[in-house]
């Protein structure tokens, strides 16, 4: 696996760690942005190599852990009516609704399956002309040109039995919100890479001069983790706040321009709400208007009661990086991935999920 | 193929008529023919001495033909392995078939052929067996139960109980090749690849080695559904084990993987650890004779890439605890429900 090796090679790391404990004099809280990077961190175990003055904090950056209660719930809904096909990335369909999650839809009948690509339920849309397919598009900018084109291709091939259930959500807004919050004391991030990859850097400029606050663009492996968080706590250290980019062999300044052009052609910027955190200016991406015939938000015009939360998930402190998910105090005992309470404890990239399956606890679950 | 005047399974076939009466004639005892299954009776008689091992299983894979296999050399290596693992030498097998009505006649006897293939590779007969029909979407084409029955092997002294702090943990081979070859001709997750399934016959590496290292093996297990990390979790949490309960210590850099399997993983966002194997066993030896065990299981069938990939430990009991490749650690939890893809 060229290309990849070269970013896990032992020593590197090493040489990384070592020039981190020389750099580190004062205690300093950096905020990692995408489950991605939180599932590095805690997958390769450099949480316990960094020196005592560098504490992670992990962000909101996990597409299934935001996508609201009601949103699950409607997708459920839609997958128990026998005429519809439910498609979804497959860490979406254990997230629990307010009642079930697409797995326990599944399990009784309804037909959900799970892609890799959203395109492979345009097809299923061709295949099956007597059925409705729906695809449950979540995620944050980087799988939005993927659910776009798809979108765009089910209207070439003229079919009217495709639609989408979008979900997308934004990071720039969101760190914002993170930053804005006052129980955050989060002096630097790294920002989420592959997201700028499609949508560039410019977003995070004025982030870095409103807060005065070291944003570097990072990727997902060991070296570039180490070598982002290297990249903040100099900056820190030295009491500047720059934009960085660590990532510069898969991020451009102008990102993709070919993705943005095809996110523009179908969605447009909307208020989200995200789950735990509430609703935020901006930060999502809804079916244009005039797509409305693959929105399936519309199309269906399904209306669910809004959902409380569960009450002992502190899903929304974890999300906002206040609290770590062993300081809840369901965490491993009440909630775990069998029965997770909230959905940073379902997807892999969630926090909670990640600091269960890998963090070394004193928990011994018997 | 013998003529068998239909095309497609038909319920008939399950009748206990002329249907399943020429199905069997024709084909299935004709195939598998041996004195014991040759008397045709209701059971088999059989002659064993001493300790015996007794397991069974039932195969139920999606697609039934895969890279490497099908379903059919696959009922045969996961029961013979089972026993293996149990330190036995596999003897005879039982074989129960369930049909979906429409199944391909065709298909039905590239099965069988399979089955008789394996059973030879593995040194087993098949004396007694059913074959049911089931109308068609009552099932997937065709799920098969192997049950089996072997003799211990005199100098096996495998159990959990022997499990002791220092004993290393050995993999015979390549993990999770088996696994991802099937998840790339999955409906909807297919990719190109020349991955093939891994599915062996292990027992006559598993019987070579207890010859020469007897009750230094101290536990086998074949890390099918689930992986390596659940089997090792299964160890590390059994209340059985030796005197005290126990930590397993692994090391990332030592597990073989191959390259292609490893990339197609890092694809779809999946474990390695948590990837079913079917041609592959794990050993827990006394820390004595581990180099010599794998020196040895290296020159045996399917075992050319065994290492040590780790320790019993005192520490951490009732955790797998993984040093990285990069030197960090963390803990390798039991899988939850289905290993799912992720978005991002």
């Amino acid at each position: 696996m060229k290309h990849l090796t070269e970013y896990r090679d032992p020593e590197l790391v090493e040489q990384y760690i070592q020039e981190l404990h020389r750099t580190a004099t004062r205690p300093w809280t950096i905020m990692e942005v995408c489950g991605g990077q939180t599932h590095g961190l805690v997958k390769n175990g450099i949480l316990n190599l960094l020196p005592e003055f560098v504490t992670m904090v992990h962000g909101p950056g996990c597409p299934v852990c935001v996508t609201p209660v009601n949103l699950i719930d409607k997708a459920v809904y839609l997958a128990e009516d026998k005429a519809v096909i439910l498609c979804s990335f497959g860490d979406m369909i254990r997230v629990p609704g307010s009642t079930k999650s697409l797995l326990d839809a599944k399990a009784g009948g309804a037909d959900v399956r799970i892609l890799y690509s959203p395109l492979e339920a345009v097809r299923l849309a061709r295949e099956n002309p007597d059925r409705e397919v729906v695809f449950f598009a979540v995620g944050f900018e980087t799988t939005a040109p993927a659910n776009a084109l798809a979108v765009v291709q089910a209207q070439k091939l003229g079919l009217t039995n495709f639609s989408i259930l979008a979900s997308h959500v934004l990071v720039p807004p969101a760190m914002e919100a993170v930053i804005q919050d006052d129980d955050t004391h989060i002096q630097g991030f790294l920002a989420a890479g592959h997201v700028c990859a499609i949508m560039g850097i410019d977003a995070y400029g004025p982030l870095v001069e409103r807060y005065k606050m070291p944003m570097v663009v990072t990727g997902f492996e060991p070296v570039d983790l180490l070598q982002g968080i290297l990249m903040v706590v100099r900056q820190l250290e030295r009491g500047e706040y720059r934009l960085e980019n660590q990532y510069a062999r898969v991020v451009r300044p102008e990102g993709n321009p070919e993705a943005r052009r095809i996110i523009e052609q179908v969605f447009e910027t909307v208020d989200r709400e995200w789950r735990g955190i509430g609703t935020i200016p901006g930060s999502g991406w809804a079916v244009r208007l005039e797509l409305a015939a693959f929105d399936a938000d519309r199309k269906f015009s399904v209306s669910i009661a809004k959902a409380p939360e569960c009450p002992d998930c502190i899903a929304g402190l974890v999300l906002k990086g206040i609290k770590k998910p062993n300081e809840c105090s369901q965490f491993g005992r009440a909630c775990t991935p069998e029965r997770p309470l909230g959905a940073p404890m379902v997807s892999s990239e969630g926090a909670c999920a990640a600091y269960y399956h890998f963090s070394m606890s004193e928990l011994v679950n018997d | 193929m013998p003529k068998l005047d239909f095309d497609i399974i038909t319920l008939g076939h399950g009748s206990g008529g002329i249907l399943t009466n020429k199905l069997l004639e024709a084909g299935v005892f004709d195939l598998l023919s041996n004195p014991l299954l040759d008397t045709h009776h209701d059971g088999a008689l059989l002659n064993l001495t001493g300790r015996v091992a007794f397991t069974t299983d039932s195969y139920v894979i999606s697609p039934v033909f895969f890279p490497g296999g099908n379903i059919g050399e696959l009922a045969v290596n996961g029961t013979v392995n089972d026993l293996a693992m149990c330190g036995a030498v596999p003897k005879y097998l039982s074989l129960g078939f369930i049909l979906e009505e429409g199944l391909p006649m065709a298909e039905f006897w590239d099965i069988l052929v399979s089955i008789k293939g394996a059973s030879e590779r593995a040194g087993v007969q098949i004396v007694t067996g059913d074959t049911k029909v089931v109308e068609r979407g009552k099932g997937d084409k065709i799920f098969i139960n192997t049950s089996g029955i072997g003799e211990l092997h005199p100098k096996a002294d495998i159990s959990i109980k022997n499990v002791r702090a220092g004993d290393k943990v050995v993999v015979s081979g390549h993990i999770a090749t088996h696994g991802m070859a099937i998840m790339s001709v999955r409906e909807g997750l297919e990719f190109e690849t020349t991955l093939t399934s891994d599915t062996a016959p292990l027992n006559h590496a598993v019987l070579a080695l207890l010859d020469e290292f007897g009750p230094a093996v101290h536990l086998l297990r074949d890390p099918t559904r689930g992986g390596v990390a659940t089997v090792l979790n299964e160890i590390a949490r059994d209340r059985n084990v030796g005197t005290t309960r126990l930590g397993i210590d692994l090391k990332q850099a030592a597990i073989p993987v191959l390259d292609e399997v490893a990339g197609a993983c890092e694809l779809l966002g999946l474990d390695p650890l948590y990837v079913a194997n079917e041609g592959v066993f794990l050993a827990i030896v006394d820390p004595e004779v581990a180099d010599a065990f794998v020196r040895k299981l290296r020159t045996l069938d399917y075992g050319q890439s065994a290492a040590i990939i780790g320790e019993v430990v005192a520490d951490h009991p009732g955790q797998v605890v993984l040093t990285s490749r990069i030197g960090g650690r963390r803990v390798v939890n039991m899988l939850v429900g289905e290993q799912l893809p992720r978005i991002c």
